[in-house]
């Protein structure tokens, strides 16, 4: 139905910043042609209420991730150290203010 | 991992209340599963823009043109919201269009029905939204975490529709004999179909038990389908307007209205493609798409001028 010889416009993945001093948190993804096209589609679709202050449109491909399969190994280094929290210092009562 | 290992640890997330994300292992029959599911929902949200479209022009006033291009637009968003969670899956989305396109791919029926009055578009955003609202909370529990994401972004933006719907209706029960009477015909109309909304009864759906071990369904059609009835009762004699029922009757017994029985011939002649604008609304598409076309690959061949450009 839609001609074969005709390109796709790439993928893009959005991050929305609902309010100045949060973090761009990751909402979807959408197609454009070119980054400002994939900014002012992302405005339609994404912040048609007010949901957004500012707008990162990154393209998909340039995403990497972990893996999931490797989870387990690969944040296991963090799970015996337990003296990164603060709990792991118990403090005697009376000391204040820590 | 042997795929039997794999499909056990699977389950056990799932059953865990765990969501799973694009990057997991999941079986093959999951995965085809949501995609069908998930596309049929977002070609339902973008050919639903038509049977509301055709009335934008002459909606009755300037408020509600406003409102219903509002509200058009929203669909045009949960459409693109459900085909990006659908991506998630490998699926591109040209592949996606073109199983709309080509007929191969579905789309809620209750779209196949005619918008002859004004009224219907107080019934549609009452009752066919009320009834999608229905499924799409169930569904931002769904265990695959893009779709549930989908839902939970919709279901914020769909009661402002199922409102402004029963708006015009209580505007129209509330005026002149002939606008109550427009009101009840849509009511008449647009009742039985949005029942159907829900799908087939729970003992003939193909699909339903795999779903909800999966745990991409949460609640049965059947189930669904009662508190939606059970809900909107009350609403419709707030209007003043009856529905098309004879046999409904509150159940002290139950705790549920009792109902007659859906015409499952018309459900599954509409859904083969007979419904009174399954056509109509296909060519709609077809057109719009080829259309398109020049405006696609303008905006690509601008923006690999510019990056040339740009790099020289």
């Amino acid at each position: 139905m839609s001609s074969t010889n005709e390109k796709d416009w790439p993928l893009w993945e959005i991050f929305i910043q609902s309010k100045r001093g949060l973090d761009h948190k990751h909402v979807g993804s959408l197609h454009a042609a070119d980054a400002q096209m994939a900014i002012e589609n992302a405005r339609d679709v994404y912040t048609r209420r007010n949901e957004g202050n500012s707008i990162w449109a990154v393209l998909a491909e340039n995403i990497h991730a972990s893996r999931p399969e490797d989870q387990g190994a690969f944040f296991d280094p963090a799970d015996d150290k337990v003296y990164r929290h603060p709990t792991f210092y118990p403090m005697p009562e009376g000391v204040k203010y820590i | 991992m042997s795929a039997n290992k794999e499909e056990t640890l699977f389950q056990q997330k799932v059953d865990a209340e765990q969501k799973i994300e694009p990057k997991d292992w999941m079986p093959d029959a999951y995965r085809r599963t949501l995609v069908r599911q998930i596309s049929q929902h977002a070609h339902s949200e973008v050919v639903g823009m038509l049977p509301e479209g055709n009335w934008i022009t002459r909606a009755p006033s300037l408020r509600r043109k406003t409102v219903l291009l509002a509200k058009v637009q929203d669909e045009a968003g949960h459409g693109l919201y459900l085909y990006s969670a659908a991506e998630t899956l490998g699926v591109g989305r040209d592949e996606l269009v073109d199983q709309l396109l080509t007929g191969k791919a579905k789309y809620s029926s209750i779209f196949n029905y005619p918008t002859i009055t004004w009224a219907d578009m107080g019934a549609i955003g009452w009752l066919v939204d009320g009834a999608a609202i229905m499924n799409q909370v169930m569904l931002c529990r769904t265990s695959y975490g893009p779709y549930a994401r989908a839902m939970v972004r919709i279901c914020k933006e769909e009661s402002f529709h199922q409102r402004q719907g029963y708006e015009i209706m209580l505007v129209l029960s509330r005026g002149t004999p002939e606008q109550k009477a427009m009101a009840q015909d849509a009511l008449d109309r647009w009742w039985w179909p949005s029942l159907m909304m829900f799908g087939p009864s729970d003992k003939d759906s193909t699909h339903s038990a795999q779903s909800m071990k999966w745990k991409i369904k949460r609640q049965s059609n059947d189930e669904l389908r009662q508190t939606f009835i059970d809900r909107t009762v009350s609403q419709a004699e707030f209007l003043g307007l009856k529905i098309p029922d004879d046999k409904l009757k509150w159940n002290e017994e139950t705790q549920h209205y009792d109902w007659g029985e859906i015409d499952w011939t018309e459900f599954f002649d509409v859904i083969k493609g007979n419904g009174p604008c399954n056509r109509e609304r296909l060519a709609a598409k077809q057109k719009a798409h080829a259309d398109g076309a020049w405006v696609r690959e303008a905006a690509m061949a601008y923006a690999e001028k510019k990056a040339k450009r740009q790099a020289a």
